[in-house]
């Protein structure tokens, strides 16, 4: 790597947490079907911002349109912009792989690098954003702590990552997102292909988590919506329409006291 | 797991039941099929041995052979196992045998060629050329140490060049997907099927008789090089194709440009895959002998650079052996294509081990 640059910031000082994010009159199509409309909702720093709807409500696209995933897919457009802290993910100013960068990500299936060792995966985005560590075992430690992985795995850090069951996976998918120092960590659906136990350990971090970085979820499960989330936002969309965000506020108000029939009914499981 | 047995249940047995692996072939299973193949030996021994008036082929013999130990295997099968054990076994028993004709041909010429071979082949055989060898004199005199190290040039020439390229254009066709991916994928496996005289042609005409390069072992690398270059590509695209595109969006995510989650990502997920793609392209060329005869054209004499002057490499000493009138050449023409199949076989080896060491050190925490 010769373009290797050394990270010089040494951003251990817990400063102000995280970015906000934005999404001003965001709208999305897949080809000539447009599945996504008008969504306007502000993601804070040291909150846990919940999304939760019906499959095929959108939900995932607006994540993956928060840190340009979406442009992956031939064919996608999109309206609106994000402003992350007040600057235009889509606009000229930022390099696409600076947004992708600070606006980290976490997948519904745990997705570890299997040709890296543990250690190799934790520190994998630094290559792959061709810097270099000041010290790289400080760093994959302190990213192994943040997700809790770090007492399961101090042992075998060289150890290839696919032996890790799927939960520990999923946790090092984490570890993996924080090394890169995101601003924001949105995370589609990330415990639906884990036990319970795991589940709780991944809850547990976002909790740690959310004073250091803001977190956006995506989740089907409205038990986990409301013990993470400080705000929520509820899409749905209706039959031949585009998703919409039909409420949205503190998760409390949401699910105790909704303003919307529909959004009632979701949260009490009537349907969904 | 304790189970409260209904009233009126039968007693379960206290007594451990014995270790057993369902479906494990056991000593009678074998026995039973011995006992099968001989008599329906026997049988078909009677009936064309005795009985019938006349005699047959032997493959006529083995074909009722087979038959008889067919029916034989299915009744001894059905009496100690049952009518559905019976049918597994001759099912098994079919399989195996069409698996074993389908490897036969392979076996037959491998173990040919080690059969004529190894009685002409000795350590002399690999550090002498044929520069001061008559066609009359035996066997063990002369070799083809000018034969593999112009096969090795020659080959590794042609590598240097094609696999980089082949995987480049692997890398065009699934990860870039560019405008003319479709063509060029189209066009690579198209070349797959060319007749590689063609492309011994196309070098022959081009650099040798128009720019006047003349005849070498370079000249022969080229066209091998025209060869092995689809077959890499192809190969590679496949194995790139089975890379999870979840990998890709993982390493897009964490901020990486396009080529570093290549570089870095894909491309070492694929290990293994890509050394089999190369291999694949070097058995293409190993072997090849018309377009060397254009380009190389072949000599008794060592020549170790592959830049000037004509160039022998196996399979053109092998072709030049065995066109000889002499029993001798015919031996020594064996003892090449051994030490081709042999050269073949190190190289597999060789790669797979690269592939094992490679990905044992991927594990550890290189700094």
């Amino acid at each position: 790597m010769t373009a290797d640059t050394q990270v010089t910031d040494t951003t251990d000082a817990p400063g102000p947490a995280g970015g906000t994010l934005d999404a001003v009159g965001v709208s999305a199509w897949f080809g000539q079907r447009k599945v996504l409309e008008q969504v306007d909702i502000v993601m804070n720093s040291g909150e846990v911002t919940a999304l939760i709807g019906p499959s095929g409500c959108g939900k995932s696209t607006f994540l993956r349109i928060l840190n340009r995933m979406h442009e992956l897919v031939p064919a996608a457009t999109l309206a609106g912009s994000v402003l992350l802290d007040g600057e235009d993910v889509y606009g000229t100013a930022l390099a696409l792989t600076e947004v992708r960068r600070r606006i980290g990500m976490v997948f519904q299936k745990p997705n570890p690098f299997p040709a890296m060792s543990i250690a190799d995966n934790v520190t994998a985005g630094l290559k792959l954003t061709g810097r270099r560590p000041a010290d790289r075992e400080a760093l994959v430690e302190e990213c192994l702590r943040r997700a809790s992985l770090w007492d399961e795995v101090r042992g075998r850090l060289t150890a290839p990552a696919g032996g890790l069951s799927g939960g520990q996976q999923q946790r090092l998918c984490i570890a993996r997102s924080l090394a890169v120092r995101p601003d924001v960590l949105l995370m589609d659906e990330p415990c639906s292909a884990l036990d319970p136990t795991s589940t709780r350990r991944v809850e547990e971090t976002i909790g740690e988590l959310k004073e250091q970085v803001t977190i956006v979820i995506v989740t089907h499960n409205m038990q986990q919506a409301q013990r993470v989330s400080q705000r929520c936002a509820f899409f749905l969309a209706e039959e031949d329409s585009p998703g919409r965000v039909v409420e949205q506020g503190p998760t409390e108000q949401v699910f105790q006291h909704p303003e919307d029939p529909r959004t009632a009914d979701y949260v009490n499981g009537r349907f969904g | 797991m304790t189970v409260t047995a209904p009233a009126g249940a039968r007693p379960r047995s206290r007594v451990a039941a014995a270790r057993r692996r369902p479906g494990a072939w056991r000593l009678s299973d074998s026995i039973e099929l011995a006992a099968a193949a001989a008599s329906s030996y026997v049988l078909t021994w009677l009936i064309f041995g005795r009985l019938m008036p006349f005699t047959v082929q032997p493959a006529g013999f083995a074909i009722c052979w087979y038959a008889l130990f067919l029916g034989a295997y299915w009744g001894v099968a059905r009496d100690s196992s049952g009518p559905v054990v019976a049918r597994d076994r001759i099912m098994a028993v079919l399989i195996s045998t069409g698996a074993g004709l389908a490897l036969a041909p392979l076996l037959l010429v491998i173990g040919y060629v080690v059969y004529r071979g190894l009685s002409s082949l000795r350590p002399g055989f690999l550090l002498e050329t044929m520069q001061l060898t008559g066609p009359l004199q035996p066997a063990t005199e002369g070799g083809g140490m000018h034969s593999i190290l112009g096969t090795i040039e020659q080959v590794g020439i042609a590598a240097l060049i094609s696999v980089p390229l082949g995987i480049l254009t692997a890398v065009y066709l699934n990860e870039v997907k560019g405008p003319i991916a479709a063509p060029a994928r189209l066009v690579a496996s198209a070349m797959t099927a060319l007749p590689s005289v063609v492309a011994g042609l196309f070098v022959y005409a081009l650099l040798i008789v128009r720019l006047r390069w003349g005849f070498s072992g370079f000249a022969g690398s080229l066209a091998l090089a025209i060869l092995m270059l689809p077959t890499v590509t192809i190969a590679a695209e496949q194995v790139l194709r089975i890379v999870p595109g979840s990998l890709r969006e993982a390493a897009l995510a964490l901020g990486g440009p396009e080529w570093r989650a290549v570089a870095l990502v894909v491309l070492p997920t694929a290990r293994t895959g890509l050394i089999t793609a190369v291999i694949l392209g070097t058995a293409r060329i190993i072997g090849e002998t018309a377009p060397m005869m254009l380009t190389a054209v072949g000599t008794k004499i060592l020549n170790p650079n592959p830049f000037g002057g004509i160039q022998d490499d196996l399979p053109l000493f092998v072709y030049h052996q065995i066109r000889a009138p002499q029993d001798t050449s015919v031996d020594r023409a064996w003892a090449g294509s051994l030490v081709l199949l042999i050269l073949v076989l190190l190289l597999f080896l060789l790669a797979r081990a690269g592939g094992q060491g490679g990905r044992r050190s991927g594990k550890g925490t290189r700094r």
